[in-house]
């Protein structure tokens, strides 16, 4: 049954704090804090992109999975900001990470959710014997438009997870997934379009929670699975109240989702946020341990997995780069100025 | 432009990758590539081999006029890297952030972005390096 190999993440090392931003606009910092539940956000050098978070997740996750890349068969990356319209970051991520030429690739988008809907994907394909390795990345590098609620959040980041069979290599089964999808006018971004637009009262309780809730009992009833089953639960996080939120009402307890929330400290990292949850989860699940995802992508949908960590997971443990690691080494922080130049938003001419 | 992107596009692996060659003949690794191995002539026998990206800084400078491809990452700071297969290779040094690359700073390679042909052309690229 197919489950996951390797993983690996990357979040940019600069950080703005919400006091940084509020300042600003004139908001008041602490109420967004509370509000949101999000302290500071992780914000990207000017030289990297979907990309090169995408790759350096990647390589993570081939050196963590212990594989040639040469055996990946496939590779997907779903993101909101491929840094092309027309010329996929797959293929990109592929050169970089040694994967060959001997595969299929393809670049996917559907909001916040691309990723896990690669991993959907790549199950198909490894139980079929279709491919040995797949590779699904969520990378993004969000941008908020300045002044608006979401330039508190909008944050950079990203996951990548190699998909196999071989029962000694997988570290965590996929135990079952369960979609749910509908026509949601909730969030969006029309071709050209520099930032997203938002449909105000859409975005709630219509798209994030009807959504969530409804795969996430959708799986439930696939698999006879209660919420006290599982060790740890990931929910994609737009900020640090709705995982919270959400989790509550599907019956939850707060200890189940604290350790896969990093929102709060590194912002939305949009394709990037359930993905990464789910990494910081498995650098600490035992065997046995099982982890519910549940992603959600505006417009809108969510999928939803139940998964099962198994023996390997203790012993390629050793060649990780944890996530809190990754979060907490080396931050920089910046200024609001430092930040516009970083995003090249500063206009030379 | 073409012409420019196609020997770049045969060089991708380097500029990606930081693969060079070894000569199996005296062990002697090269970065970028070369045919015949300086120690060895026509003994040379190369076999290509990817190299770890980790270093340290042998010389380092400062750009603060840039050539116009870079003038989004001005200042940039630029070094030669002594990695630790023996290659000494250029390259941008980013992230270093109010610490002071200096000669001794041990660094490791990751994928950046180096320039991009304007706002309509491509988007190259690049190994970087960073401060460990
Ligand atoms: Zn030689």
């Amino acid at each position: 049954m197919a489950g996951i190999v390797g993983y690996g993440a990357h979040v940019p090392r600069y950080r703005i704090k919400v006091e940084e931003i509020a300042k600003v606009w004139d908001e008041d910092a602490k109420s967004i804090k509370n509000g949101l539940n999000i302290t500071e956000k992780s914000v990207p050098s000017h030289d990297e992109d979907a990309a090169t978070i995408a790759t350096e997740a990647g390589r993570r996750a081939v050196h963590h999975a212990g594989i040639d890349p040469k055996e990946i068969g496939a590779i997907y990356v779903g993101s909101e900001s491929h840094p092309y319209a027309v010329k996929p970051t797959a293929t990109v991520v592929s050169q970089a990470i040694g994967a060959g030429n001997n595969l299929t690739a393809a670049d996917l988008e559907f909001a916040c959710k691309a990723g896990t809907a690669g991993l959907q994907m790549l199950m198909g394909m490894t139980d079929s014997g279709m491919i040995k390795y797949g590779m699904s990345i969520g990378s993004d590098t969000s941008q908020g438009r300045p002044g608006d609620a979401l330039e508190y959040t909008a944050s950079a980041g990203g996951a990548a997870f190699i998909v196999g069979k071989e029962k000694k290599e997988v570290i965590a089964e996929i135990l079952a997934t369960a979609s749910y999808t509908s026509d949601t006018p909730d969030f969006w971004r029309r071709e050209g379009a520099m930032y997203p637009s938002h449909g105000g009262r859409f975005t709630g309780e219509p798209a994030y929670f009807k959504h969530i809730i409804s795969a996430t009992k959708l799986l439930f009833e696939k698999t006879g699975l209660k919420p006290e089953d599982f060790a740890f639960a990931v929910f994609h996080q737009p900020n640090g109240k709705f995982p919270l939120v959400v989790s509550k009402k599907l019956g939850f307890a707060e200890h189940q989702v604290q350790d896969g929330l990093l929102t709060p400290k590194i912002g939305n990292t949009y394709s990037g946020a359930s993905m990464l949850g789910l990494a910081a989860v498995l650098d600490k699940a035992k065997p046995g341990d099982k982890i519910l995802v549940t992603s959600f992508g505006s417009g809108a949908g969510s999928d939803s997995f139940a998964i099962e960590a198994k023996e390997p997971i203790i012993e390629k443990r050793e060649r990780l780069a944890k996530v809190e690691d990754i979060i907490n080494k080396n931050k920089i922080y910046v200024d609001y100025s430092v930040y516009l130049k970083n995003r090249n938003s500063i206009v030379k001419n | 432009m073409e012409r420019a992107s196609a020997s770049l596009w045969r060089r991708i692996n380097e500029r990606y990758n930081l693969v060079g060659n070894k000569c199996e003949n005296c062990g002697r690794i090269y970065f970028p590539k070369r045919i015949v191995c300086r120690q060895c002539g026509r003994k040379t026998k190369m076999t290509e081999t990817k190299l770890s990206g980790n270093g340290k800084v042998y010389a380092v400078t400062k750009i603060r006029v840039p050539a116009q491809a870079f003038k989004d990452s001005a200042p940039y700071t630029v070094a030669v890297v002594e990695l630790e297969e023996g290659p000494r290779v250029e390259g941008h040094v980013v992230d270093a952030g109010n610490g002071e690359v200096k000669i001794g700073t041990k660094v490791h390679s990751v994928f950046r972005k180096m320039h991009a042909d304007g706002e309509e052309g491509l988007i190259y690229y690049h190994f970087k390096f960073e401060p460990v």
